[in-house]
């Protein structure tokens, strides 16, 4: 996840990947940004939240939601950026079905907060502005494309929904990059609270922009802009698809054209939406109906010192206070359940390093609380049961919900230690396998592997070190 | 004083629905049979709105036999065609919302509503609030009560002609450039535009958000004070209306000895100023005057400048704010079309008049990318200038005096070939608008047989000095609105 041994990944080909990306995130509000209507769950049947004010019938007026504005100063201070004193809502007009109003109310020069970044692994990511703007409807055609289409409906159940839009600089450099950095923004999101940030609920969307170029140039490619992708995966795989689509293109001599591409998750491409032949004129202005917002500095203050440690802090503290290497800290940092977990169960005496090892190499370790994580974690440490066996019990935990320690002394999988108990197994496992015996002690060392194997077969809870030992002490 | 309730104002009617001399039913009966006899000539409303009327005359009967009356309780009133009320057809002047009922109604109404009023009907008005003779509305031209052959002014012509014929003791109206002012001048009633967010804007039909302003039209000052006072104060669903002490009425009746009222030479030298209009002004001026007040002379330099300046920002403003109107959900709406943008195309080709077109091709074009910097923004430095201009000349006195159209009523048609005329109609009202300020109209006089009025200008949030202004004047000149005799 955060592998930046190659920071040029193209390098050996000779060509340098830039991608800036431009995010768009539902902040957590009760309701739209612009009027009282509840937020649509996912299922509501069409038009069921709206009202005057977000189906843009005449004569009514936005009003600024504030929980909106809070959820993007808090995610603006999160990414270190420059909050302004003044900021203001704009108009971006254009028509469209979709856009009751026929402008979208949005910002244009004076964005919520400016020039932050954020550390994705090794790679210091530019922001460059974090702003507020409200969704559009959504179009249902009776066929399945638009000009095929012979009826259209409108839902506006989103019209209108906050959405915050984060703008990086272009300083990333391969398609695992900027999966890291989508996956990390979500993280960050989730941890100040300001979104759940659920890519599959489309409270994020990702939408890189993407060029290549001959490494040390310095002006940049032709771009494409990526959309419709629905997973971090995909946002991976179409990058990847179109990272390798562009270096064909350039390396059969056609050049790339600047154009919107969706993503296909059937056929696994990208494919042309829309080329950008002419700039559409949004004839931006300052929205009237809004005044400007002069933000306190002392409310920013609040904001900032009611900030939760944010996953690089945290990164760096797993590092400090318990000694893990960079590495393990990092991919430990990125979700904030995964280091609560971490943190919960060194604080009931699991060793730091071994727990890491456990919820960085077993999915299922994940899924246990702080407890039996540490239960389990000190009984390997101990010697009481082998990590085959853990993994077993950490099976029947999550299954019956019962502690490990319970299933251990119960189930008999503790581990059999003791050398006295241990050697009547040792001997009826040589005397039931006298080649193998006979083998060894004529020098054949990989016979021993046979004997250690059909003694786990006969007793699974045998402790492997010693039982290993007494092996050899016998065949002597 | 005549006794024919549809002459008189809305304090003499109080007195009398107070005394039980009337009911608000037979009040209603009587603007009804009023409007029977002459709105075929005047041409003041596009619908009447009978059944709602007769409701809240009843209730507004049952509240005053219970004591719970609201100040306006049985006051008949006639609302302009770009303020939403539930369930009435409301259409700003236009064929592109024919049919259209909101399903709501605005704040400035409502609160009207909730204090009593009797809404007899909707009025004419230029398409979307742009003009000033209201023959740009898509029914049909209004007439002026005083010279049927002559225009009322507009864009709320409806309403001031409304209650100049009797046919409505007040009504509302919007002022974006002169849109209230300008008509209560050619009709011979008082009309204020108030502050900018004074009054909320929800459920205005937008014509260029920053300027527009709800008001009233009425045939006294004090008449005046009450309506605005009833609509004003903050409104949660307008973020532009301020919260801010509700104190138009302050000091109504204290004269305006020792006012200092400023008179802006550039409002003398106006193109088209008519003689008849300055000397009637002139003479208003010599009346507050006697009555105490010292004028003083001020200066507006930027005033050449602000016709052009709000010719660019009001188009700009309602180039976005008419792009709603494009058929997908209500309204008219063109079906015979091939794609969306057809559709867009031929409903608002036919759906919008002349007017509306020309000054939605304005806008758009001040606003587009490359020209932006030349026409809005400069458009937008030269109205801090003007406010700069409002500022200084504030700074010499406490209100500023002037004529409020440079004309009296002209014939109708005879401006509708000529935009740019019809433009210079609000060169002494739209410099209020740019700057956000009060401004009221008072009849001063007639001029060749047609009313003249006397604007009043106050700083921001001054109603008050300007209806105490006005008020003097009233008292000063002894001057009573008049009925028009149409018959």
């Amino acid at each position: 996840m955060t592998d930046n041994k190659s920071p040029l990944p193209r390098e050996g080909e000779g060509w340098e990947v830039v991608i800036g990306m431009e995010v768009h995130v539902q902040p957590t509000t009760r309701t739209k940004m612009f009027c009282g209507c509840a937020i649509a769950p996912l299922d509501a049947p069409p038009n069921t939240h709206t009202c005057p004010v977000c189906l843009g019938l005449p004569g009514v007026l936005p009003v600024i939601n504030k929980a909106a504005v809070e959820a993007c100063l808090k995610t603006g201070v999160a990414l270190s950026c420059e909050i302004p004193r003044h900021t203001k809502f704009d108009r971006k007009n254009y028509m469209y079905p979709d856009l009751p109003k026929g402008y979208q109310i949005s910002q244009y020069d004076l964005p919520m907060s400016h020039d932050g970044h954020l550390e994705v692994g090794e790679r210091h990511v530019r922001i460059r502005r974090v702003h507020l703007e409200e969704d559009t409807g959504k179009l249902v055609h009776a066929g399945d494309r638009l000009h095929k289409a012979w009826e259209s409906f409108v839902d506006l159940n989103r019209a209108g929904v906050p959405l915050m839009e984060i703008v990086s600089e272009p300083d990333i450099r391969s398609a695992e990059e900027a999966r890291d950095y989508a996956m990390a923004l979500r993280t960050l999101l989730r941890t100040v609270g300001a979104s759940e940030a659920d890519m599959e609920k489309g409270q994020l969307r990702a939408e890189p922009n993407i060029s290549v170029r001959r490494p040390g140039t310095n002006e940049l490619g032709v771009k494409t802009e990526l959309k419709n992708i629905n997973s971090f995966r995909n946002l991976y795989r179409a990058i990847d698809f179109e990272v390798k689509r562009q270096i064909e293109a350039l390396e059969s001599g056609q050049g790339i054209v600047q154009e919107t591409r969706g993503w296909s998750d059937a056929e696994q491409r990208t494919f042309s939406q829309r080329t950008k032949e002419f700039a559409q004129d949004y004839r931006y202005f300052p929205e009237p109906d809004l005044p400007p917002l002069e933000l306190d500095p002392a409310w920013i203050e609040d904001l900032r010192r009611a900030l939760p440690e944010l996953p690089e802090a945290r990164r760096a503290r797993l590092v400090s206070q318990y000694g893990l290497p960079l590495h393990d800290a990092s991919l430990i940092a990125a979700e904030r359940e995964l280091a609560d977990q971490f943190e919960g169960a060194v604080a009931r005496g699991a060793p730091a390093k071994a727990t890491a090892n456990w919820l960085i190499g077993e999915p299922a370790a994940r899924a246990l609380s702080p407890d039996h994580l540490a239960e389990i974690v000190k009984l390997v440490s101990d010697g009481r049961i082998n990590r085959d066996q853990a993994r077993d019990v950490i099976g029947e935990v999550l299954n019956t919900g019962r502690p490990p320690s319970v299933i251990v002394s119960e189930g008999g999988l503790a581990q059999l230690s003791d050398a006295s108990e241990l050697e009547a197994l040792v001997r009826e496992v040589i005397a039931a396998n006298p080649k193998a015996a006979a083998d060894y002690k004529a020098g054949k060392q990989q016979a021993l592997g046979a004997l250690m194997a059909a003694l786990k077969r006969k007793a699974p809870q045998a402790n492997p070190k010693v039982a290993n030992e007494l092996l050899r002490k016998l065949l002597q | 004083m005549t006794l024919d309730p549809t002459h008189l104002t809305i304090s003499e009617l109080r007195h009398l629905l107070d005394g039980r001399e009337v009911s608000a039913q037979e009040l209603l009966g009587l603007h009804l049979e009023r409007i029977e006899a002459a709105d075929a000539d005047v041409k003041a409303f596009l619908r009447l709105t009978t059944t709602k009327a007769a409701e809240q005359a009843q209730a507004a009967d049952r509240a005053l036999r219970a004591g719970t009356a609201g100040p306006l309780a049985g006051i008949p009133m006639a609302v302009k065609d770009v303020l939403c009320v539930k369930g009435v057809e409301t259409t700003a002047g236009s064929q592109i919302l024919k049919g259209f009922k909101p399903p709501y109604t605005g704040t400035a109404v409502q609160r009207l509503f909730d204090a009593g009023a009797v809404m007899l009907g909707v009025t004419n008005c230029d398409e979307f609030a742009m003009g000033s003779s209201t023959e740009n509305s898509s029914y049909f031209p209004t007439h002026n009560p005083w010279s049927l052959d002559r225009v009322p002014g507009g864009s709320s012509g409806g309403s001031a002609a409304a209650v100049a014929a009797g046919e409505a003791t007040f009504s509302l109206g919007s002022d974006t450039g002169g849109s209230i002012r300008q008509p209560a001048a050619l009709c011979g009633v008082i009309g204020m535009k108030p502050t900018y967010g004074r009054v909320s804007r929800y459920g205005l039909i937008a014509f260029a958000s920053s300027l527009d302003q709800v008001g009233p039209f009425t045939r006294s000052v004090e008449d005046c004070a009450l309506v605005l006072e009833t609509m004003a104060g903050h409104d949660p669903l307008d973020s532009t209306c301020a919260d801010r002490p509700n104190d138009v009425t302050r000091g109504l009746h204290d004269g305006v000895d020792k006012m200092r009222l400023g008179v802006p030479r550039e409002y003398f030298e106006v193109e088209g100023m008519e003689p008849g209009v300055r000397l009637a002004i002139q003479k208003a001026l010599k009346t507050l005057e006697a009555a105490g007040a010292e004028l003083v002379d001020v200066s507006l330099p930027h005033t050449d400048y602000g016709l052009a300046a709000y010719y660019i920002i009001a188009p700009a403003e309602c180039s976005s704010n008419l792009a709603r109107f494009d058929g997908v959900r209500y309204g008219m709406s063109e079906q015979d079309v091939q794609n969306i943008t057809e559709a867009y195309t031929k409903t608002r080709r036919k759906g919008f008049g002349a007017e509306v077109r020309r000054r939605v091709m304005l806008g758009t074009y001040a606003l587009s990318s490359g020209y932006y910097d030349a026409y809005y923004l400069k458009a937008q430095k030269v109205r801090t200038l003007i406010k700069q201009d409002f500022d200084d000349a504030f700074a010499k006195c406490d209100a500023i005096v002037s004529g409020t159209s440079p004309t009296v009523a002209f014939p109708i048609g005879s401006r509708t070939q000529d935009p740019l005329s019809m433009y210079l109609c609000d060169v002494l009202t739209l410099g209020g608008n740019l700057a956000g300020l009060p401004g009221i109209s008072v009849p001063c006089g007639m001029s060749e047989g047609l009313p003249v009025g006397l604007q009043v200008l106050a700083p921001q949030w001054r109603e008050d000095t300007a209806l105490r202004v006005a008020r003097a004047y009233e008292l000063a000149a002894d001057m009573r609105v008049e009925v028009a005799l149409v018959d």
